[in-house]
């Protein structure tokens, strides 16, 4: 018998249909990916489960807990459920723990609210549950608060609250989206141990085909609220039946046709950069501590040529972007551009600012809401020696937007009337405006979904040969900056510890941080892509 | 789209007030400034609506008078609040963790630790009481209000991504806090300027009542509470509807503040 099945599931919120059909059944102690991109209805049908829809939704079908109905139930009794046999976890493990509760509180409480345990037994139990997640006694003590933590420390200690009282059932909704990739690894490798020794079920939303291929015994694959194919992982992705899991496929390992080829004249040059931070004093009249943000960097970026800096998070590649672009100054080192010394704030003259632009990762926070598209792309012709007429800025606003494929009309919009990947093309558009010779585009196509991205790319792939720009593109994600990078470096901790054409570095890494880079990052095993997914 | 209805109620009541006020530069239903002492403390009637006072002038012209008082200065009081405190606000985000960020946060620390009774008492014990002191007290009192939720919501806006980008475009604080900072608070300062105007017409009635306002002939609320109350037992409608005119006024006003919080916030828009 299955331990969840969804039977005819759909849902409208407000009238909106959100859900169509949707039928799944989770053995127990299986592993369930539910793949799809945004709006595809896969956390949706997590919160059905759950039954934390928001207000207004109205859900039709079928979904039963070891056959018992959990539509037709009350507020208190589904409080009842959540928790003690489904656990849940999210996305942002920065904001799932309560700031100003221990961990060793938080684990608790979900014994304590279902009645499980007294609070010292809770407190012993949780201890029990944080040593699990790998959270040992000596490092973690239960007094410790979320902000001591780091972001996969932090999933583990919702892991530990999502597992306390050992449900059937674990909902995961993208648990490593929002952590490097060698810390994914970890809570992927955490996860997959807990499934095989608590004979929990998993049910594993994620938008990552590769993630799912390493993890999955079953694959269901959504699109606009419908389950369009499923089944056992391996069959499903021998086989891709539906044309929507082939575009999703072709999409997530896509490779731009690239014309652009690298000159050989340098454009941006950096010598030995040094960014420092000063740390608070320990005591009043204690030495100032000093943090090398950026330690001693050196490299070269040639005319035409496509650059990729990867490392994880904090390893210093936004503050390298702020120093290139000449937002913060440098205490050691130089950086020139074409030649000319690259200065702090106003010390940058406009004509050297004005040949490099960037784009930045999130679509949504770019653009000033209340600004028209027109202005807003139009926002870097401050950085001309001439004001430029208005009827001159308007075609040449008009000119950038057709560019990366929008239209002039598209000039009186507002920022908000446009969808992830069209704001990225603004931004584009925006970067674009006054033909730089060097784009930055720090974790660009980060946040956009797999088909989107593959547009993007091949956007960025079609500009850099059209306009002979460079691209330095700085991202955690190696697949990216394989598809659209000539050379990579390596940044671990604030240095670059290894440089070389992209291809040589992924495939034969020399330095053992990349290594343990390459070897994190989650693929889809050689044999299982056949012949189909390659008929594009 | 709806209207919160708070907004709608605390309109309403704060509209009577200003309207009643704009009526009364041009009519009244008795002068204010005129002493019939046989007509002195008279209860409500079909003449005069509220009584009269203990100089026989007619109650509902003198809270009428008094209402333009009140919000004179509570207005010039606020707009005094916000043109010194948003540019203050504005240049502590601008300069963030500097020394000019210090230097006005811990300058509006020491305003802050005064009550603004004893500002009011201090500029009034070296200029002499009168409706500009009161005025300039309650401007400063409002000064630091306004500078710390400017800087508060600026430094927020000071991380995004659009500011970095205008930042890539060559420009300098200045302009970034006019374009891009100021319109997207202007929400957020709307509704403060709101509740500190009801705090406002709150403190110039204090003020008025210890007699450190607006000075005689002059008609203000807080003097009719002042000067009505040795004579509560025996006329209560004196102090009364001075006091119930304080209290319509302020409620109104912060039910406005609420409300507009509720239509300019999107996430509260949402949550109702």
């Amino acid at each position: 018998m299955s331990l969840l099945s969804i039977e005819g599931l759909s849902l409208d919120i407000h009238g909106l249909p959100i859900l169509h059909d949707v039928s799944m059944q989770l053995a127990p102690g299986e592993v369930f990916g539910v793949v799809g991109e945004s709006g595809s209805g896969k956390s949706m049908t997590a919160f059905s489960v759950m039954g934390l829809l928001p207000d207004g939704a109205r859900a039709r079908g079928r979904i039963a807990l070891s056959g018992r109905d959990l539509l037709g139930l009350d507020e208190r009794a589904l409080c009842g459920v959540r928790g003690r046999e489904i656990g849940m976890i999210f996305q942002e493990p920065m904001t799932a723990l309560n700031p100003v509760q221990t961990i060793g509180d938080q684990v608790a409480e979900t014994l304590v609210v279902h009645g499980a345990a007294t609070r010292t037994e809770a407190l012993r139990m949780a201890r029990d549950r944080l040593d699990r997640v790998g959270l040992s006694a000596a490092r973690f003590p239960l007094e410790r608060y979320p902000h001591e933590l780091s972001g996969g420390q932090r999933q583990r200690v919702c892991i530990a609250m999502a597992v306390a009282l050992r449900p059937a059932l674990l909902i995961a909704d993208e648990p490593t989206t929002a952590l490097d990739v060698t810390t994914q690894a970890q809570i992927l490798d955490l996860l997959r141990g807990l499934v095989e020794e608590e004979g929990m079920a998993l049910m594993l939303i994620t938008h990552d085909l590769a993630v799912v291929a390493g993890l999955a015994d079953h694959v269901a694959v959504m699109e606009r609220g419908r389950v369009v194919e499923q089944g056992p992982t391996e069959d499903l992705f021998r086989g891709m039946h539906h044309p929507y899991t082939r575009k999703l496929f072709a999409a997530s390992d896509h490779v731009p046709a690239r014309t652009a080829r690298a000159a050989p004249e340098p454009l941006l040059e950096l010598r030995d950069v040094v960014r420092e931070y000063r740390l608070p004093r320990e005591r009043l009249f204690g030495p100032v501590g000093r943090f090398r943000a950026v330690d001693g960097v050196s490299f070269t970026l040639h005319r035409g040529e496509s650059l990729g800096l990867v490392g994880e998070s904090g390893c210093g590649k936004s503050t390298l972007t702020r120093a290139i672009l000449g937002l913060e100054a440098m205490q050691g080192g130089d950086i020139r551009l074409g030649g000319k010394r690259i200065e702090a704030g106003r010390a940058m003259p406009a004509a050297l600012r004005r040949r490099m632009q960037v784009v930045f990762q999130d679509p949504y926070g770019s653009f000033n809401p209340r600004w028209r598209v027109a202005d807003l792309v139009a926002e870097p012709f401050h950085l001309s020696e001439t004001p430029i007429p208005r009827d001159k800025a308007r075609t040449r606003v008009a000119e950038a937007l057709d560019a990366v494929g929008l239209t002039a009309a598209d000039m009186s919009k507002y920022p908000h009337e446009f969808s992830g990947g069209q704001r990225q093309r603004i931004a584009i558009a925006r970067a674009l405006v006054l033909r730089p010779d060097l784009i930055l585009l720090d974790e660009a196509v980060s946040a956009l979904d797999v088909s989107i991205r593959a547009q993007i790319l091949d956007l960025l792939a079609d500009l850099q040969g059209r306009f002979g720009l460079s691209y330095l593109f700085i991202s955690h994600d190696l697949s990216v900056v394989r598809a659209i990078t000539d050379r990579v470096l390596v940044m671990q901790s604030g240095r670059i510890v290894e440089e070389g054409p992209t291809a040589r570095v992924f495939d034969a890494p020399e330095h053992p941080y990349t290594r343990q880079l390459v070897a994190a990052t989650p693929r889809i095993p050689q044999g299982w892509t056949g012949a189909r997914a390659h008929e594009r | 789209m709806r209207l919160p209805l708070t907004l709608v109620i605390g309109g309403l009541l704060a509209a009577i007030f200003v309207v009643a006020a704009g009526l009364s530069l041009v009519w009244t239903p008795f002068p204010t400034d005129t002493v019939t002492v046989s007509a002195r403390l008279q209860p409500p009637s079909a003449l005069h609506w509220l009584g009269t006072d203990h100089l026989g002038r007619d109650i509902v012209s003198m809270i009428m008078v008094g209402a333009r008082t009140s919000i004179a200065v509570a207005v010039i009081a606020v707009g005094m609040g916000v043109v010194l405190g948003v540019p203050l606000g504005l240049v502590a985000a601008a300069t963030r963790g500097g020394l000019v960020d210090e230097l006005i946060m811990r300058g509006n620390d020491l305003v802050f630790a005064f009550p603004a009774l004893v500002i009011a008492i201090l500029i009034t014990a070296v200029f002499g009481p009168s409706a500009i002191n009161a005025i300039i007290a309650i401007g400063i009192f409002n000064t630091p209000v306004f500078a710390r939720v400017t800087r508060g919501a600026a430094l927020s806006l000071w991380t995004l991504d659009y500011i970095m980008a205008a930042r890539v475009a060559g420009k300098g604080r200045v302009r970034i806090s006019a374009e891009h900072i100021l319109p997207n608070i202007a929400n957020l300062l709307i509704v403060q300027g709101t509740i500190q105007f009801s705090l406002g017409i709150l403190a110039e009635a204090g003020l008025s009542y210890v007699g450190l306002g607006a000075q005689p002939p002059i008609p203000s609320w807080g003097r009719m509470l002042a000067e009505s109350q040795t004579m509560v037992a025996l006329a209560p409608h004196v102090a009364l509807f001075p006091g119930i005119a304080i209290v319509l006024t302020v409620l109104g006003l912060n039910l406005m503040g609420d409300g507009l919080r509720d239509l300019l916030d999107p996430r509260l828009r949402r949550a109702r």
